[in-house]
């Protein structure tokens, strides 16, 4: 078996002991970290603290990469091929050049028969998106997916609607806030190592927090204040808070008239949506929501309505993400200490940013295969609307795609209803997945190119926005253990041999480096040295009078929104109540605990030993009725299919849903440790793969609905 | 007792359990054994808040160690200088009685070397000059290890700031 090897990084490998900069890659924070090297082996990972706010904090997740390096062994160890039936775990070993041979092979004739935009790739999006970016432009395909229509779409299209800028666009400045409020955003289980510090911080220097969700998760542990809303119905506690902060005149009257449109529009909408008319919806109190309204009033503008991170929950997730954040720009909490304060890139604080990848590259004509940014203008067309993918595979409107690679992403673990993906998935010619772990998608592959561990491989340069942008470095710390190569190579060598290399004309990561470096004034020398460089040696607030830069259509706040209109949506709909649920019909919740990335790190040796369980969460007042004890084995079901699971009988959710931790009950036998432990609330999805927010694109996985017996 | 104290601020931990994994990988302990645990009690409902503790338990290092006292190989000892207790693997017959003894269940046993393991404070860190593991890498900064005469006095000035915040609030500001 011929094996073509990548070259590590200069310096990787040799003899004596070494600190590497670099980043986590447990979690797609992808946090600032220092490992510690002995002879070639990882003896210690700790996070940078030459990032102030990072330290030498790290989450377990992060602390478990040793684990991932070198006690798991149930990971790809080298490419292989399938020889069976997709699905049924029969696979070949092969060597690099013959896997990337095959897979090219393939991608070839799918390119001869639909056009490069046959190709379609899906990966997390984020920071070194601007490879697969490129090599998906560099074949001349406009498709490109980021995993957002089952995470941030929804909030995503909410913060550009009002603002202009997408959801990372705007930066929440937790350790300043006087107030911060969640709604199910979960900051210290959902955890983003920085964030957690921040918000714990915050709450030390006598921050409140107002957390809202149907279940207490431990962030609500942290609460001043705990409201159990009624699931799917935050928009109308929303639409109240801001009939209250408009008619008793709590709002910032100054900000509002110089920085936005339409408020005259956004008034005469929520005339009538008292707090007495959200109660008989979310189950609040009305005079809790009025005196909440009058003490954050106070608390502004250090105050912070956080528009959601993962919010594709509901048919109108986005609406609730932009109330929320138009509750911000009433509070005039927008470019102030404790507030939200939008993310700077290099340009903006007077630096040349990174040279990307993408831009040598010629633009692509052909349009999206899901509408975005033509049929579907409101739709951001960089990350697309992954689930649109599939009724266009079904129908072959607007075009035919013929190959998938799914790179870092689960699709058959994020989407809804994997069943129904599958079936569409096996339309297509090729699946690829190109992965540190067996993915489901990559259990039911064609082939899997197994990717470096991120101790183990270094990536292209990131440049990372906020109040104080900077460039990041993910540098190489030891050798692969296994036959496995880094992202920069696999997509080099895929495009040498469908002749578009000369995009990717680099020998090793470093000349990529220099070449994104080209011009910033910045060196890898100086990278390396601690990881990271900062563009800005405060943090950049723009003026508040005059310096606003609102990248809306009008300039402004845009309560009232010509793209909107243009896609013939509203800018504020009728509230839609959700169904009660009675007898044996619940909502389907999930979540995240702070022990486990998502579906990824279930198999993890030490993680795995912290959680390899999820248990279903119901309400002690329905549990008793359908006779379901604490710990008892129930059936949850919807559509035909069914699982059982043990019971967690608690008040911490509320009465109208269950809830479990997403991630659970893996199929891939290969993964002894998590195969078949607990329940996985994406199977119970059924008929969800297509139900989505019009208005944000992003799914609505929490209008699910199933029914619960004892077993 | 150690000179030593190991503490835990429960109102700043968010429960991650990186702690316990920041143990393991310093010690190369696989799955098994775990030197610290930080358990958590609720959410229980105060005044209609679903309030939960946190309880960090690594080794107490006990003036007078009952997992000492009952060693009987002699693996387990007490440094003289700073008192910190800990397993000799050396002289360990995997007999368990220190398991047994213990009464906070400290003492694990480790299914690869066939020996009991317990925590040591990380003293070859703290030798160095160093904290602990789990200390360094909390992820709140919520463990404080020092010595016990020296450890902060957070509680305290908590307590002082909200019976101050009382009394300011019911004083008449308004002339
Ligand atoms: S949050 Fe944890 S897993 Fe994620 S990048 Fe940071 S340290 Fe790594
Ligand atoms: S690492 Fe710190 S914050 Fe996390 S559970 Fe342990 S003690 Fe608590
Ligand atoms: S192991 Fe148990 S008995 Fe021994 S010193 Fe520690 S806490 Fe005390
Ligand atoms: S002091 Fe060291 S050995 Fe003891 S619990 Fe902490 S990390 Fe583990």
């Amino acid at each position: 078996m011929k094996s073509i090897k990548a070259p590590n990084v200069s310096g990787v490998g040799s003899p004596g002991r070494r600190s590497v900069f670099s980043m986590c890659g447990m979690c797609a924070t992808r946090c600032p970290i220092q490992v510690e090297v002995e002879d070639g082996r990882v003896t210690w990972i700790q996070g940078n603290s030459h990032d102030k706010a990072m330290g030498a904090s790290l989450c377990a997740k992060g602390a478990a990469g040793l684990s991932l390096e070198y006690d798991d062994d149930q990971r790809p160890q080298y490419p292989l091929i399938r020889t069976g039936p997709r699905g049924a775990g029969q696979w070949r070993r092969a060597g690099w050049d013959e896997a990337l041979d095959y897979v090219a092979d393939k991608l070839k004739s799918v390119i001869d028969k639909y056009g490069g935009k046959g190709v379609v790739l899906s990966d997390r999006g984020g920071a070194f998106s601007d490879l697969t970016k490129s090599f998906v432009k560099a074949l001349g395909s406009p498709n490109y997916f980021t995993h957002d229509c089952t995470c941030g779409s929804n909030a995503h299209h909410a913060t550009k609607s009002l603002f202009g800028v997408g959801r990372t666009g705007m930066s929440y400045d937790f350790k300043n806030s006087k107030h911060i409020v969640l709604y199910g955003r979960n900051i210290i289980e959902s955890l983003q190592v920085k964030e957690a510090k921040d918000f714990i911080q915050a709450l030390q220097n006598g921050a409140k927090c107002t957390y809202i969700d149907p279940r207490a998760t431990l962030t609500a542990g942290k609460a001043a204040r705990y409201w159990q809303i009624r699931p799917n119905t935050e928009y109308a506690l929303n639409l109240s808070i801001i009939n209250v902060l408009l008619k008793e005149n709590l709002y910032d009257r100054d900000f509002v008239t110089r920085w936005s449109i339409g408020l005259d529009e956004l008034s005469s909408f929520v005339m009538d949506k008292t707090p007495e008319w959200q109660e008989t919806y979310t189950g609040i109190p009305a005079r809790e929501v009025r005196s909440f309204v009058n003490e954050i009033a106070n608390d502004a503008p250090k105050a912070i309505f956080h528009a959601g991170w993962m919010t594709a929950r509901h048919l109108q997730s986005f609406y609730g993400s932009r109330t929320a954040h138009a509750i911000n720009a009433l509070l005039g909490a927008i470019e102030v200490p404790g507030g939200s304060i939008f993310a700077k890139g290099a340009k903006d604080v007077g630096k040349k940013g990174l040279n990307n990848l993408t831009d040598r590259i010629p633009a692509v004509k052909d349009p999206r295969v899901d509408g975005c940014g033509w049929k579907h203008t409101h739709f951001d067309p960089g990350p697309g609307i992954l689930h649109l993918l599939f009724p266009a595979i079904e129908t072959g409107d607007p075009y035919k795609v013929g190959a998938y690679i799914a790179y870092r992403h689960d699709p058959l673990s994020s989407l809804p209803d994997p069943e129904a993906t599958m079936k569409l998935l096996d339309r297509l010619e090729l699946l690829v997945s190109i992965d540190v772990n067996y993915s489901e998608a990559a259990w039911r592959s064609d082939v899997i190119l197994p990717e470096s561990t991120y101790l183990e491989r270094a990536n292209i340069l990131t440049e990372k926005t906020g109040p104080k942008p900077s460039f990041l470095m993910r540098d190489q710390a030891v050798s692969p253990r296994f036959d496995s190569r880094p992202a920069w190579w696999i997509f080099r060598e895929l495009a040498r041999r469908l002749g578009v290399g000369e995009f990717f004309d680099f020998e090793n990561v470093e000349e990529i480096w220099n070449y994104q470096l080209e011009g910033t004034g910045v060196t890898v020398a100086q990278l390396r040295e601690k990881g990271q460089i900062s563009l800005a040696d405060k943090p950049v607030l723009w003026d508040r009078e005059k310096g606003l830069k609102f990248k809306t259509p009008s300039g402004k706040i845009e309560f009232t929104s010509s793209v909107l209109k243009k896609a013939g949506l509203d800018d504020f709909v009728e509230f839609a109540p959700p169904k009660n649920m009675e007898g044996d019909e619940f909502r389907l919740l999930f979540g995240r605990s702070a022990v486990h990335n998502h579906a990824h790190t279930m198999n993890n040796p030490l993680l795995n030993e912290l959680l390899d369980y999820n248990p279903i969460w119901i309400h002690p007042s329905r549990a008793e009725k359908l006779g379901i004890a604490d710990g008892s084995l129930i059936e949850v079901s919807r559509q035909g299919y069914a699982v059982k699971g043990l019971a967690k009988v608690t008040p911490w959710i509320h009465r109208d849903a269950v809830f479990m931790l997403h991630g659970f009950g893996r199929t891939v036998p290969l993964q002894k440790r998590a195969y078949n432990k607990g329940t996985a609330d994406q199977r119970l999805q059924k008929g969800m793969l297509t139900v989505y927010d019009p208005a944000g694109g992003g799914h609505a996985l929490c209008e699910c609905t199933v029914h619960v017996h004892p077993a | 007792m150690s000179k030593y104290y190991l503490l835990q601020d429960s109102e700043r931990c968010i429960g991650c359990l990186a702690c316990e994994v920041h143990c393991k990988t310093n010690k190369g302990l696989g799955v098994g054994p775990a030197l610290c645990k930080n358990t958590w009690v609720g959410p229980v409902d105060v005044k209609g808040l679903p309030r939960v503790r946190f309880v960090f338990m690594p080794c107490f290092h006990c003036e007078e160690p009952w997992c000492f006292k009952v060693c009987p190989s002699g693996a387990i000892k007490k440094r003289a200088s700073d008192g910190i207790v800990y397993i000799e693997p050396a002289l360990c017959i995997g007999c368990k009685s220190c398991i047994t003894a213990c009464p906070w269940g400290s003492c694990q046993w480790d299914p690869v070397t066939q020996k009991a393991v317990k925590c040591d404070y990380c003293k070859d860190r703290v030798d160095a000059g160093l904290k602990p593991a789990c200390v360094t890498k909390c992820l709140t900064q919520c463990l404080e290890f020092g010595e016990a005469v020296k450890l902060p006095d957070y509680r305290r000035d908590r307590f002082a700031k909200l019976v101050a915040e009382h009394a300011f609030s019911t004083e008449t500001t308004s002339p």
